[in-house]
């Protein structure tokens, strides 16, 4: 994206701040090692339980507390955002990529890709999504590229039938025919013509798609079925809140908000970016 | 015509049934781990594992193998649960009404909800009252129900605890059940101090489940009702000297409720897919619950039957979606 462009047409506030959090979170997330106080892993009976900062009783260089092991809260969030970004990232291009190219092929071509693809997009609708990934990460056996498979091969459908539907009424358009008329080949128009103008679409999805993919990866975490367990995950974390509610309800409350706020995020920013570049909308 | 469609669906959906067998079968068999290994003591002898496999028709090839499960499933057989040593079939009748009643409460209360704010919102558009119901059920929409019922589980079990955050009924309570459907049964037997019970369990897992569910009414619904507002028909009512709350309830609401209806049709077999990770969250002993353990015991039989169950109530839900629509819209009753 060029930058210039973007800040001579302004960004609307809801871009603003949900980037903001997206970045804030994604730089801490790279530059882990420098800002976390603490090391994520590191055990300290003595120091089990230390509530936020700003509690009696909080240690300094421990600003969300402790959970019942000692480990550093703050650093344990940071470190497992690597793991939310990783996946975020990875899932949703990789889900993106199938289903868009799916999508387009049924959408521009119909008859019998059509056919094929939609009764296969069908058969995935009937799974239940959070049954299904479970099963597969068991499957492949727990690990970072498991749970990126899982993910892209579940929801590759979400790309498939927005784009497919897309494709279609783009393929009944004048400009369309025209290019055919100018003797361009089918798959030429569809890369050339259709393409371009399903992308929209594809970037809105995209974004909230990567939220969708740090849910499930939270999920999987949470049931002990994500990467190994010694890694901090942000669904770790929280099952480990979960546990110990009323002893350390910051255990719970951080994460949480974490995950919400990370999620609210990549939507609210897919939806500000479809309204920016859908020439109708704007 | 109505017939003719019903047809088509029915065969759809078989179609439908037949490959969510076949993907869960090869997703099972691809499994590394040996689900016969696990069975036995360590120390087994090659026999003895032979004899289980021929007993539980690992031997054969993996087309027979899908065949011969496949045959038996129709017949009602979905073999024996590897971790529990008990029939699937009733292991999953078992648990199965648990997880209905959940989605039924979460499905009536995501419908009370949703349609109260879409009239309140179509009642008071283009004041400050819409926009805080579009901000409100725009940020309840993006945030999924796992989030929700951690967000309650904080909220009604350690803030304020009001209601239970585990578990289906209070464990010292005598139960007089002779089904599973305790929810049903306790309103039957006039056993309203075990219904209240139940209602306590489940409120926080069915609010989380609603949520979602309750935003997406709201939005069709409002954007529905805004529509038909406008119609002269309605302005008609207005003229007669209805007011906009008795408009909405009478004329407005019957013939805007058609988009929301097919939606929550489909909408509803994403509540049911929600239960499984919320049934954990909160300890509740429905299907979903089940579903995981057997995940995590790798018991392959178990799996299977789950997974098609909830395939089958997928799909069944959307058929009787399809036909409400056909029956209800006028232009497919005549056409």
């Amino acid at each position: 994206m060029d930058e210039a462009r973007i800040s001579r047409r302004g960004l609307s506030p809801r871009l603003w701040l949900a980037g903001g959090w997206l970045l804030l979170a994604l730089l801490a997330a790279i530059f882990a090692p420098l800002i976390a106080t603490q090391d994520p892993l590191a055990q300290d009976l003595m120091l089990e339980r230390l509530p936020p900062f700003w509690l009696d009783g909080a240690e300094p260089g421990y600003w969300l507390g402790t959970d019942s092991l000692g480990r550093d809260l703050l650093s344990r969030l940071i470190f497992g955002g690597r793991i939310a970004f990783i996946v975020a990232f990875a899932a949703a291009s990789a889900a993106c990529l199938i289903g868009s190219a799916l999508g387009l092929i049924a959408g521009y071509f119909g008859g019998w890709a059509d056919r094929i693809i939609s009764r296969v997009v069908d058969v995935w609708m009937a799974f239940p999504p959070v049954l299904f990934a479970i099963l597969l990460v068991a499957v492949l056996g727990t690990g970072l590229s498991s749970v990126i498979i899982a993910i892209a091969v579940i929801d590759w459908t979400r790309f498939c039938r927005v784009i497919r539907a897309e494709a279609m009424s783009q393929a009944r358009m004048d400009y369309v025919e025209s290019a055919r008329i100018a003797g361009y080949g089918r798959t030429g128009i569809m890369l050339r013509e259709v393409l371009p103008n399903v992308l929209p679409s594809v970037v809105a999805l995209l974004s909230l798609e990567m939220g969708i993919a740090v849910i499930v990866e939270a999920i999987l975490s949470f049931v002990n079925l994500s990467i190994s367990t010694d890694d901090p995950t942000w669904g770790g974390i929280i099952a480990e809140g979960r546990l110990s509610i009323h002893q350390a309800w910051w255990v719970l409350v951080f994460p949480l908000a974490t995950l919400i706020l990370t999620v609210l995020s990549f939507s609210q920013f897919g939806e500000g970016l479809k309204t920016r570049f859908d020439p109708v909308l704007r | 015509m109505l017939l003719q469609r019903f047809f088509v669906r029915l065969v759809t959906m078989l179609v439908t049934l037949f490959g969510v067998a076949v993907v869960v079968f090869v997703v099972i068999r691809v499994a590394p781990g040996d689900p016969i290994a696990m069975m036995l003591p360590p120390g087994a002898s090659n026999d003895d594992v032979a004899r289980l496999r021929a007993l539980y028709g690992l031997d054969k090839s993996i087309v027979q193998q899908f065949f011969i499960w496949l045959g038996g499933v129709l017949h009602g057989d979905f073999g024996n649960s590897i971790s529990l040593r008990q029939d699937v079939l009733g292991l999953v009748f078992n648990r199965l009404p648990a997880t209905l009643e959940l989605a039924t409460v979460a499905l009536l209360m995501a419908v009370a909800i949703g349609v109260s704010a879409a009239i309140l919102g179509a009642r008071s558009r283009d004041t400050a009252v819409e926009a805080g119901i579009d901000i409100a059920s725009g940020a309840t929409l993006s945030i999924p129900d796992f989030l929700w019922g951690l967000v309650l589980i904080l909220l009604f079990g350690v803030l304020v605890p009001v209601f239970d955050i585990s578990g289906r009924v209070s464990p010292q309570l005598d139960l007089p059940f002779v089904t599973q459907f305790y929810l049903v049964e306790s309103i039957l037997r006039l056993r309203f101090d075990l219904t209240w019970d139940l209602l306590k369990h489940m409120l926080m897992p069915a609010i989380a489940l609603a949520l979602p569910l309750a935003a997406i009414i709201a939005q069709l619904l409002k954007q529905s009702l805004k529509e038909v507002l406008d119609l002269d028909y309605v302005v008609l009512a207005r003229v007669k000297g209805f007011s906009e709350t008795q408009v909405i309830l009478r004329e407005a609401l019957k013939n805007a409720a058609l988009p929301t209806l097919t939606l929550v049709g489909v909408q509803f077999t994403f509540l049911i897919g929600g239960t499984v990770i919320v049934e954990r969250l909160f300890s509740y002993e429905g299907l979903g619950n089940m579903a995981i353990d057997a995940v995590i015991n790798r018991d392959l039989p178990l799996i299977q039957g789950i997974v098609l169950v909830f395939a089958l109530l997928f799909v069944l839900i959307n058929l009787v979606v399809d036909m409400m629509y056909a029956l209800l819209n006028p232009r497919l009753r005549h056409g």
